[in-house]
């Protein structure tokens, strides 16, 4: 059976929630790095797997995915057996973890994405972050992390009552905006707070925090 | 089943949309947005925290984000009406293009409706450079939609699915503005675009808004 292969950066987030995916289910994978200082991404052979030119694209045979959440369907799916549970096989429990995955992409991403953006990479790249931007979206995000609060006194984890995909696919984000002045709006809310603590310290995560001190 | 939506909210359509295809009966729960601001109190708020429209019960169970609702639908309800997923590898690529949808298509899309669809509705100005940077991003988006479309019947394989029917609430209100162009200019989309837009299910949901 030909190797599983992830196509990307382990500095990139998107990357990194599909390298989580594959340590949870402890799965063997060959990581492709992809050097975006180059423009690869944008070019042959990586755009003939994603043909937007985002990191990553992966491989299971001859299967060819990309967009990271649609990786992590199908790994969680393609191989319930394998390592931990990421899914639900009840049907009502998955429609529940469903709801609360589009929750991370629509309601918790667009808004974490440009805080990490301007606080944690344009630093990087010795470009000024905007604070009327910071200003709103914190403001944003800490309406939305008020939703989590009053979600995880109801519930163990985002999707029910055991750790999913639901709460998988918020790890690269909140991982990189506890290194900003946001860590406070996540600090300040008990139930996220804990829950953070929780999930940061899964041993799949630490092996992707790894690969980022590592190369 | 019952749908906390309005007809004129492009994520209730999408919903609508999913139960015409399936052929299952639902109650339409309006919620006033406009007048009441309905949905950002109780009792929509108990049924999606988030205070957007639809909502969605099937018994017991409450839901809420539209493409949730109909993976959901298209799951339980395998055995009734339209197909609109596949079991096994070939749901994977259907995942892909349903995430294509909602990262690549919908931010730029919903863009372009609040611009030329929605401000004018509500007596506020178009501003000209939002509607041309967004329309080329659309463009780009689909030129991929346009080889795409050279080697696969529809966007996630070749049965319609899930991935085409998210598309139709953006695609029906943009054939309504000058954007049409940039959907009738590429020749695939624009074929996928008419037979989408025709399937009977669809029309159902276009005449909600006219009776509402």
């Amino acid at each position: 059976m030909a190797t599983m292969k992830v196509h990307g950066a382990v500095y990139s987030t998107a990357s990194q929630r599909v390298f989580a995916c594959l340590y949870e289910k402890e799965l063997k994978f060959e990581f492709v790095p992809i050097d975006m200082s180059t423009g690869a991404h944008k070019k042959e052979p990586f755009i003939s797997l994603n043909p937007f030119g985002q990191l990553p694209a992966f491989e299971d045979g001859d299967l060819k995915l990309f967009e990271s959440r649609a990786i992590n369907l199908h790994v969680a799916h393609a191989y319930a057996d394998k390592g931990n549970q990421l899914i639900y096989q009840d049907r009502k429990k998955m429609a529940i973890a469903l709801t609360w995955m589009q929750v991370e992409a629509h309601q918790f991403d667009p808004v974490a994405s440009n805080l990490g953006w301007e606080l944690a990479f344009k630093p990087i790249f010795g470009m000024t972050t905007d604070t009327a931007v910071v200003e709103e979206k914190e403001a944003k995000l800490g309406q939305v992390l008020d939703v989590y609060e009053a979600r995880l006194g109801q519930s163990k984890y985002l999707g029910g009552d055991n750790f999913t995909l639901a709460d998988l696919n918020h790890l690269p984000s909140i991982q990189l905006l506890m290194g900003t002045q946001v860590k406070k709006l996540f600090d300040s809310r008990p139930h996220v707070s804990a829950w953070c603590a929780d999930i940061l310290a899964r041993p799949a995560w630490l092996k992707v925090v790894a690969m980022q001190a590592n190369n | 089943m019952k749908v906390h939506g309005a007809v004129y909210s492009t994520a209730s359509q999408r919903v609508f949309a999913c139960l015409y295809e399936k052929q299952l009966e639902f109650e339409l729960v309006p919620i006033d947005m406009i007048g009441a601001g309905a949905h950002k109190k109780e009792p929509f708020i108990s049924l999606n925290p988030f205070g957007q429209v639809p909502a969605f019960e099937d018994g017991d169970l409450t839901l809420f984000e539209s493409r949730a609702i109909n993976l959901y639908i298209a799951h339980a309800y395998a055995d009734k009406g339209t197909q609109l997923v596949y079991d096994g590898k070939k749901m994977a690529t259907v995942s892909v293009w349903m995430e294509v949808e909602a990262h690549q298509f919908g931010p730029v899309a919903l863009k372009l409706v609040w611009e030329l669809v929605l401000n004018p509705t509500l007596g506020m100005t178009t501003d000209a450079a939002v509607v041309q940077e967004a329309a080329a991003k659309l463009g780009q988006v689909l030129d991929i939609y346009e080889a795409r479309l050279g080697q696969s019947k529809y966007l996630g394989g070749d049965d319609f699915t899930l991935v085409d029917l998210h598309h139709l609430p953006f695609i029906q209100s943009l054939m309504g503005s000058q954007v049409k162009k940039l959907f009738d200019s590429r020749p695939r989309v624009s074929a996928w675009c008419t037979q989408i837009l025709a399937r009977p299910a669809w029309l159902k949901v276009v005449a909600m808004q006219v009776n509402n």
